[in-house]
This record gives C-alpha cells, sequence and structure tokens, in this order.
C-alpha cells in the first residue's frame, strides 16, 4: 500500500471514568490510524467503548492515557485554545438517535446553524442563511425547512437534519455513530447513500460506528473490531469478512442475520467466550499478520491464526 | 396437505379515531395461521402490522377498534370480543405477546420472579410454593443462569439480553398455543439478537407453539421464519412461504424491501431506495397504495385495486403485474443474483 495521509492517529489510548477505587477503564491500548478519505469503522457490542473513542476524537471525552493526533498535531488533553476551535471545526459528529439529538425547542433554521453561531463563521446575516440552505439542500431536504421544528420531521428527515447540522461546518472528519439504527429499513438505504455521496463530493473522511457488521461491510473501507475497551482485529472490509480471525469476530459474524434463507438456515450461532485466552504468562501482543491485517493475541494464538490464514 | 388453521383472520377491517377523523389502519386484511409454524410478518413502521397482531389478543389501543371482518379462533369468532372477561380466556392464556422494549415492558417496582409468578398464578391456578417453584423452571428454561438469586432482583439489575428473556419466560409461562413477537430484537446487540432467536425457536419446538414474528429485519425473517406476509399500508401485499419471497417474490413492494438491504448492496454503487411517503391512510386509498412510491407502476395501479394472484398454491401476490394482461416486467436485480446464488449452492 502506499504511503496514504493519515488524518487520525490513535495511540495507546486510554480512556477512564471515575477517580480512584471507583476508576473505571472503558478504552485501553488503542491504537489505530485513520487514512484520509476512507471510511474506517469500528464495531462492538454495546458496552465496548467503541463510541466513547468516537467522541474521544471530537473531544467530548477526555482521555487519561495515550495520544490523540488530527494531521499530525496532539489534539487531546490540554491544546491551546486556537487548535481547539480549530478541531472543533473539522471533525464534526452524527449521532445514532435522531430523536434525542435535536433541539425540541428550536427551529431547524437555529439547529443547523448553531456551530456557524459559536464560531462566528458568517459575516451577515445573509450568508449564514444562504449557509443553512444550501447544507439541507445538499441532504437532500427542502430549504424552507429551516421554520420548522424538529418534530415535524419523520426519523429519516431528523437524521439528515443532524447531518446538515455536521456539514455545515465543512468538516474533514466526521464520527458517525450508528446513524442508521435507529431508522427503518427503507431509510436506511437513504441515509447509507447520502453519507457514500457527501465522501465522494467532499472527500469526507468517517469513522464509521456500528454494532452491526452486515451494513458495515458495504460501507466501509476498513473495520476495526472491539471488545470490551480493546480492539481484537483490524483489517480491510472484505479481508475481515473472508478470513476472520479472532474468535470475537467470529462470533459476531455467526450473529449477523444474512437475508438468504438457505445460508441463514445452516448457519451455526458461535458465541465467544472470553476464557478461552490464557493470557497468564504468555502475554498477548498487536501484531500484524497479513498485510493490513492485524490481531491481538499471544504467541500461541497468533501461530494458530497464521495457519489459518495459509 | 389441506391444513386447519389455528387462526384465521378474514377481511379485518381496524379504525382508528384521531382528533375526529377516521383512520382506516389495516384495510381488509386476511391471514391463515397454521398449526406449528413460524409466520413472519414484515412491513415498514406504520404499515400496520403491530397493530394487525394485537388485535388478536384485544390489544388495540382505546381509540381503535375492529370495525369489519372475523377472526375466528377455537371456533369462536374473536373479532367480535368486546369484555376484558372475555379476552381473559385468550390473552396471555392462548395467545401469548414479547414486545420490543423489554425495558418498558417488565415492572421496574417489582421482582424479576414475582412478575412471572403473577402470570403463572392467574393463568395456571398455581398458589403459593407450586407457583413459585414453576416461576424459578421458567426462568431456568429461558437460560438465566442462578435462577435462584436472579428470582429476587429487580428488572434494572438486569441486562438488556437478560431482561428480554424474563419477558419471554412471562409470555411462555402459560404454555400459549401462539406467541406474537412483536420486533423482539431490535432493541439488542446482534450477537444477544442471535442468542434469543434462537432461545424462542427452541421454545417453539419444546413446547408446540405457533410463532408470529413482526419484523422489518429481513435477515431475522430469513433465519426463523416458514413463511412469510408483506404488509404495507394497512394491508398484506404478498405471502408466501420463505424461500419463494427471497428467491421468487413478484410485488413492487417486496423487492424494494429486499433491494434496500445493505447486506445485498454492492460496494461503490448507490443503494435502491424507496422514494416517498407511505400513503396518508385518513384518506381512502385509490389503486394500490405503492403505486405513488413505484418507479415501474401501472396506470391501472392507480385507478384499481390489484386482486391476490396466485404464482404457487402457497405464494400469492397483490399486484398487477401478475395478471396476464401487464405488459412483461422483470424481477430487480438483486432479486435474479440471490436466486442465483440459491442455484449456484444446489
Amino acid at each position: 500500500m502506499a504511503e496514504r495521509e493519515k488524518l487520525i492517529e490513535i495511540k495507546d489510548l486510554q480512556i477512564s471514568f471515575g477517580h480512584g477505587r471507583k476508576k473505571f477503564v472503558a478504552v485501553d491500548h488503542v491504537n489505530f490510524d485513520i487514512y484520509k478519505g476512507e471510511t474506517f469503522s469500528l464495531v462492538g457490542e454495546s458496552g465496548s467503548g467503541k463510541t466513547t473513542i468516537g467522541r474521544a476524537i471530537t473531544r467530548i471525552n477526555p482521555t487519561s492515557g495515550g495520544d490523540i493526533f488530527f494531521k499530525g498535531q496532539k489534539i487531546n488533553g490540554k491544546i491551546s485554545k486556537e487548535l481547539d476551535r480549530e478541531v472543533i471545526k473539522k471533525c464534526q459528529m452524527i449521532f445514532q438517535d435522531p430523536m434525542a439529538s435535536l433541539n425540541e425547542r428550536a427551529k431547524v433554521d437555529y439547529i443547523v446553524s448553531e456551530g456557524l453561531i459559536n464560531h462566528h463563521l458568517y459575516k451577515d446575516e445573509k450568508e449564514r442563511e444562504d449557509k443553512v440552505q444550501k447544507a439541507l439542500r445538499e441532504v437532500g431536504l427542502l430549504p424552507e425547512f429551516a421554520s420548522r421544528f424538529p418534530h415535524e420531521f419523520s426519523g429519516g428527515q431528523r437524521q439528515r437534519i443532524g447531518i446538515a447540522r455536521a456539514l455545515i461546518m465543512e468538516p474533514e472528519f466526521v464520527v458517525a455513530d450508528e446513524p442508521i439504527s435507529a431508522l427503518d429499513v427503507s431509510i436506511r438505504a437513504q441515509v447509507l447513500n447520502l453519507l457514500n455521496h457527501l465522501k465522494k463530493e467532499r472527500g469526507l473522511t468517517y469513522l464509521f460506528i456500528a454494532h452491526d457488521l452486515s451494513v458495515v461491510r458495504f460501507i466501509s473501507d476498513r473495520i476495526a473490531v472491539i471488545s470490551k475497551g480493546r480492539i481484537v482485529e483490524l483489517a480491510e472490509a472484505e479481508e475481515l469478512f473472508l478470513h476472520p480471525l479472532h474468535p470475537y469476530t467470529k462470533a459476531l459474524l455467526s450473529a449477523v442475520p444474512i437475508p438468504d434463507p438457505e445460508v441463514e438456515k445452516k448457519k451455526k450461532l458461535l458465541v465467544y467466550d472470553p476464557s478461552v485466552h490464557d493470557y497468564s504468562t504468555d502475554k498477548p501482543v498487536w501484531e500484524e499478520l497479513a498485510p493490513g491485517h492485524f490481531v491481538y493475541g499471544n504467541q500461541k494464538e497468533l501461530n494458530a491464526y497464521r495457519k489459518e490464514l495459509q | 396437505m389441506a391444513k386447519e388453521p389455528i387462526l384465521s383472520a378474514k377481511d379485518v377491517q381496524i379504525q382508528f379515531s384521531l382528533r375526529g377523523r377516521k383512520l382506516m389502519a389495516i384495510r381488509k386484511c386476511s391471514l391463515d395461521l397454521y398449526e406449528g409454524e413460524t409466520l413472519a410478518i414484515v412491513g415498514e413502521s406504520g404499515s400496520g402490522k403491530s397493530v394487525f397482531t394485537k388485535s388478536f389478543v384485544g390489544m388495540l389501543d382505546a381509540n381503535g377498534s375492529i370495525v369489519g371482518g372475523s377472526i375466528m379462533y377455537d371456533g369462536k369468532d374473536i373479532a367480535k370480543y368486546k369484555t376484558e372477561k372475555e379476552w381473559m380466556t385468550i390473552r396471555g392464556k392462548k395467545i401469548a405477546m414479547v414486545m420490543q422494549d423489554p425495558m418498558t415492558s417488565l415492572n421496574p417496582l417489582k421482582k424479576i420472579g414475582k412478575q412471572i409468578q403473577e402470570s403463572i398464578e392467574l393463568h395456571q391456578g398455581l398458589k403459593g410454593e407450586a407457583a413459585k417453584k414453576e416461576a424459578l423452571n421458567m426462568l431456568a428454561k429461558v437460560g438465566i443462569p442462578d435462577p435462584e438469586r436472579r428470582y429476587n432482583q429487580y428488572p434494572h439489575e438486569f441486562s438488556g439480553g437478560m431482561r428480554q428473556r424474563v419477558v419471554i419466560a412471562i409470555a411462555v409461562a402459560c404454555r400459549p398455543q401462539i406467541l406474537i413477537c412483536d420486533e423482539p430484537t431490535t432493541a439488542l446487540d446482534v450477537t444477544i439478537q442471535a442468542q434469543i432467536l434462537k432461545l424462542i425457536h427452541e421454545l417453539q419446538e419444546e413446547l408446540k407453539m405457533t410463532v408470529i414474528y413482526i419484523t422489518h429485519d429481513l435477515g431475522v425473517v430469513a433465519n426463523v421464519a416458514d413463511r412469510v406476509a408483506v404488509m404495507y399500508a394497512g394491508q398484506i401485499v404478498e405471502y408466501g412461504s420463505v424461500n419463494e419471497i427471497f428467491y421468487d417474490a413478484w410485488h413492487p413492494y417486496t423487492w424494494a424491501l429486499l433491494s434496500a438491504l445493505p447486506q445485498l448492496g454492492i460496494k461503490g454503487e448507490e443503494l435502491p431506495t424507496i422514494e416517498g411517503t407511505p400513503p396518508n391512510l385518513f384518506h381512502e386509498i385509490q389503486g394500490d397504495a405503492f403505486a405513488p412510491r413505484n418507479k415501474q407502476a401501472l396506470k391501472i395501479d392507480f385507478v384499481e385495486e390489484p386482486p391476490f394472484f396466485a404464482i404457487t398454491e402457497t405464494h400469492k401476490a397483490k399486484t398487477w403485474y401478475l395478471d396476464p394482461r401487464a405488459p412483461k416486467i422483470e424481477q430487480p436485480k438483486s432479486i435474479r443474483r440471490l436466486r442465483e446464488q440459491m442455484r449456484e449452492r444446489r
């Protein structure tokens, strides 16, 4: 693979909540890079820490260890005010539940332009209105919708408003936190198309957070599987589906419902049992087994994985 | 093989009155349910799939009522039932329901064990120790480890998947003949979802239940169903065996639902989407309800409602495409691809 520009670099990231005896480490020893222009997916079950990582990148959650770099600049921990503003502008987030993430008492006009107002990114009222209208049109909504309230919209439309709000800041990097899991089947396809379209049009880079591997395969370039705050496997999307190595990835894949009755009825469900790992003497490492295919495991397991790959 | 249906709904019409306006949520819907089978009802939100099945247990909201048709069960027309007393002979006892969200369907102030016991005492006539024993037995049956300790815990001490297991335990505690699962796994993680589906299947085998699944996830349908009914705007538009629906669907709405699945999409290509919104059910619908959203709609679709055309004995679709006079219309790519994949495997 040619040297691609790394937009986000995450090194030994640790995020913990609480202090002292109540301290809980949600994310530990997480390492990955996101290249410019790709869709990078984080997949894992609820409570695995995937959202926490996304929130750490957008500076919503503070980190307790490790570094996050955005275009080579460290953006976690204490940083200058200018850089903080820059990061907030360039890294935007799309939230999971469009019913809960829009201010019920504000009009769409305000919701979409709130970022502009906070950062004084417009010269006069007219420019602000123009920007709002452009953003709305871009996500497939009518400019007239600006004067309405969120409750007047359906779930799919609300999610589009959420996307417009992120886009208006002209971000380079978007964290999409389960943007379609709260939507209806027929709407999901529309939102996925929209995200793909915007990616091409604007050269966006996505961190796509999901628990459903089936959706992720369609949209992502690379996938990282996370379990209990640790990334256990990372590979290109097709590679991961063809040669899953870590038992947790296999369990996740076996649980994905496939819309094909014959395949589905023959399928065997694998259940992940974390106690299969014996890390007492043989310490696990994060190792690249094939180009771009990383797995977390100890030497014994890695040898078994290598055999599987051949 | 002419099996007698255990439940037979005919031309059911359900109306809601909202602020003086009348909304026809279910428009002449017919459905036969056979013993021991698993039927899945699919459709987008608002298609009436929940309302339709809720009418089998008399759980419609207060402003809704069955205004036409019949639901024959056990030799009686339960569509005529009015009082709670009548419904109590069926609801929970013969036909039980598992709701979508285990957060809201359990009482947060009551111990898990007591909640299961409650339904056992009410329907099976067991009391005290005997009922408790049965409740513990149910907890073990739905795969909850350490039932003795769990019995005395409250819902907030359970995870989402465990809570859904409890809801299932309550539903099957009275050995119902029919179990209706209304989106039982939408609120859950994929790994947990797979476990819950497996549990329902095992219980079905063990207790000889007939199961109706309501879902919008076609992946789940492929996993569990024997037969599938597709619902749109208060009507069933196509039904057939699961293979017939997935490999040889004929209604344009079924096509649209299947093609929009990201699992079947090809990377780098646009996913086919369903434009527009479902029709407003406050107004009377003329012709095929899906026609305004169907790019290949025929002229007649806007004028006259299509009847059911039989494709095979078990597979019927409500679309003019199947009329011998209709122009030839090809099934979309993704449907053909699914069928080819199936042939290749054989």
